[in-house]
């Protein structure tokens, strides 16, 4: 056997039938998360078959898209203002006790963001294949997992089979080396990545982070590197994992104990890109000249340092129209610009590692006058962490409205939104055109970015508070 | 799902590139547990005012569009989330085929399990296409061709299972599920 990248190793031990130019492989998926939006279809179509979960085992549920953060409607003390979303969970309450699949549910101390739960209780794992009607399933990658988002249809495929017919996809190495300046993050990382490989760059591709700073990323980092990966068109982004992995895993409560543990990591360690193993495609990115980075425009890919100006881009319709919508024109200067929203979470940035890198700014500070700071844990584990560690108190003290835990104002799809005209400068992925809320305007940034801005009051550089 | 071999429709033209599925279909309309009735919310934002009145503006608005079952848009279509409320929107509203030189992944997986053709053309083709709006084409499915009006015929590449499921609809699940002995054995092989 020749030389195999990460990707290649892990898709292959999960070929239950190999591809040939006639069918797709049947792909073993090892772990299969669902939430309450993309689900309820998927098992409509057992129902209709007659069909069981095959593996309730491999089958993990929670509540995060479309769910409160307000905790008087999470903890059922007053109805969840959003009729449909109360619908949604109590459609995957009942799914799940039909069909005995184990689900963290609004009042569970477990429950969260789907993908920042799964690698916190130790359920995502190194080599493993994990599936998820989302998009940012991406982000289980940094630990060596290959992990991407499905459709409803194929959460169906899943729940009936614990398979999905594939095709296999190219590989993609992202070389990245040098060390990060002080105030540059994962986050401003990832945008100049999608700025510079473009929103489609990734296509039918899996992206490889590899390199110097990569090895140097905490996992809560690496994990907002892979979120990412499909901003940039890639379903899937993989990290090979390492000391920081098992460290990471290590204890937590589904990872592999005693015995296991210790053949798990030595199964593991194979888990890398052999030397000498080649790439469909591969981009160097130095670190080390990196700025923090902000979006301008209506795709992630429309991204610039914070402290620079807007290109100028003249003769392009779709540049003109994505300026329209966010009120910008070539050539501005972003920092000083007045904003009414910051939102720091999503599974992005929604990381105890995160909330503490904004604490480290609001601390002893006040939200300026007339803006609105949002902060909404990644998961109920973190919103407890952040609290035993005396965040939530510093977020609070600055003024800051500090919910449950939830996708939130990602998505906007259970209250929490942003005013059609409003500038939000925001921790989570996407800045589409309507994604906070119809004709809110999203700029992403890292938490160091988000917090100095929400102080401000204004497009702030967070290198001004070290 | 019905057998499909061809699409032959004029098309309507949206030019812009990478239109996200947050487009095609907002999040806040997701909060549905049923596939039914979503073409009504296809590019809401982009087709309805502020008061909920149709955008005269918007293409789809136009009369000219109306019956149209081919969408011709911009490089990247179906960027962004997984929701299959996205392919599900176009279909009820009556699309079947959508055509750009560049198709996001998941959207296209999805599209083709709906019935949905998501075809990708050179540059060429598509700068045609945008060009002449309009236009009625052909989608030939059995050859894996698209003809213009004018006559030029353009090869398409489809994913050979995806094409034979539509063209003898065929449902994928029950192929997956044919493999069932293979997966225990598979299972049963596995060492961790």
């Amino acid at each position: 056997m020749g030389a195999r990248t990460l990707f290649d190793k892990v898709w292959t031990a999960h070929e239950v039938v190999p591809e040939t130019a006639d069918t797709p492989a049947v792909l073993y998926v090892d772990l299969h998360l669902i939430h309450e939006v993309t689900s309820p279809q998927a098992f409509s179509v057992l129902k209709s078959l007659d069909l069981r979960v095959r593996r309730p085992d491999r089958t993990l549920a929670t509540m995060d898209h479309s769910t409160p953060t307000v905790s008087d409607q999470v903890f059922g003390k007053i109805p969840i203002k959003v009729d449909a979303a109360a619908k949604q969970v109590r459609q995957l309450e009942s799914n799940a006790a039909e069909f005995g699949v184990e689900l963290f549910d609004m009042r569970d101390a477990r429950r969260g963001i789907v993908h920042v739960i799964s690698p916190e209780l130790g359920c995502t794992q190194p080599g493993m294949t994990i599936v998820c009607g989302d998009s940012h399933t991406s982000t289980h990658g940094a630990f060596g997992a290959l992990a991407f988002g499905i459709g409803t249809t194929e959460v169906g495929h899943v729940f009936a089979t614990q398979c999905l017919l594939q095709r296999k996809p190219k590989t993609f190495a992202v070389n990245v080396e040098g060390e990060l300046r002080p105030g540059v993050t994962a986050k401003d990382l990832i945008l100049h990545i999608i700025g510079r490989i473009g929103v489609s760059g990734g296509t039918g591709h899996v992206l490889e982070y590899r390199g110097s700073t990569i090895r140097a990323l905490s996992m809560d980092e690496r994990m907002t590197i892979c979120n990412m990966s499909i901003e940039a068109g890639a379903r899937a982004g993989m990290v090979a994992p390492d000391e920081t992995t098992f460290e990471y895993l290590k204890g937590k409560p589904r990872a592999p104990q005693g015995a296991e543990w210790n053949a798990a990591v030595a199964r593991w360690r194979a888990l890398c890109s052999d030397p000498d193993a080649r790439f469909d495609a591969s981009v160097d990115i130095d670190a080390s000249t990196l700025e923090p980075m902000i979006t301008y425009g209506t795709n992630p890919g429309m991204v610039m340092p914070l402290g620079g100006a807007i290109p100028e881009i003249t003769g392009n319709a779709v540049y003109d129209k994505a300026l329209g919508y966010m009120g910008f024109h070539g050539g501005e200067v972003m920092l000083g610009k007045p904003v009414d929203v910051v939102f720091i979470g999503s599974c992005t940035n929604g990381r105890l590692a995160d909330l503490t890198a904004a604490a480290g700014i609001l601390k002893g500070r006040k939200v300026a006058a007339g803006v609105k700071l949002l902060i909404v844990p990644g998961s109920q584990q973190v919103k407890r962490a952040a609290e035993e560690l005396g965040l939530a108190q510093i977020f609070k003290d600055a003024g800051a409205d500090w919910r449950e835990s939830g996708c939130s104002m990602c998505l906007g799809m259970n209250g929490d939104t942003v005013g059609a005209g409003q500038y939000s400068v925001s921790t989570s992925n996407r800045n589409f055109e309507g994604r906070q809320g119809v004709g809110a305007r999203t700029l992403l940034v890292s938490p160091l970015t988000a917090a100095a801005t929400a102080v401000r009051g204004r497009i702030a550089d967070p290198r001004e508070f070290s | 799902m019905e057998p499909l071999e061809r699409v032959k429709s004029k098309t309507v033209v949206i030019a812009s590139t990478n239109i996200d599925t947050d487009q095609i279909i907002p999040a806040r309309f997701l909060t549905t547990t049923t596939k039914d009735g979503l073409g009504r919310q296809l590019f809401a934002d982009w087709r309805y005012l502020a008061d909920g009145a149709p955008n005269p503006d918007f293409i789809l608005n136009r009369p000219e569009a109306a019956g149209c079952r081919v969408l011709v848009a911009g490089r990247n279509f179906g960027c962004g989330s997984s929701r299959e409320h996205a392919p599900w929107a176009l279909l009820d509203y009556g699309i079947r085929a959508v055509i750009s030189t560049e198709i996001a992944d998941i959207f296209k997986n999805n599209a083709l399990k709906n019935g949905l053709l998501p075809i990708t053309v050179d540059g060429a083709t598509a700068k045609w296409l945008m060009d002449n709006p309009g236009a009625e084409v052909d989608i030939d499915l059995v050859a894996a061709r698209v003809t213009l009006p004018n006559g030029a015929a353009t090869a398409f590449s489809i994913e050979a299972f995806a094409r034979h499921c539509l063209l003898h609809g065929i449902d994928e699940l029950g192929y997956l599920r044919s493999k069932l002995d293979l997966i225990e054995s598979y299972e049963a092989a596995r060492r961790w």
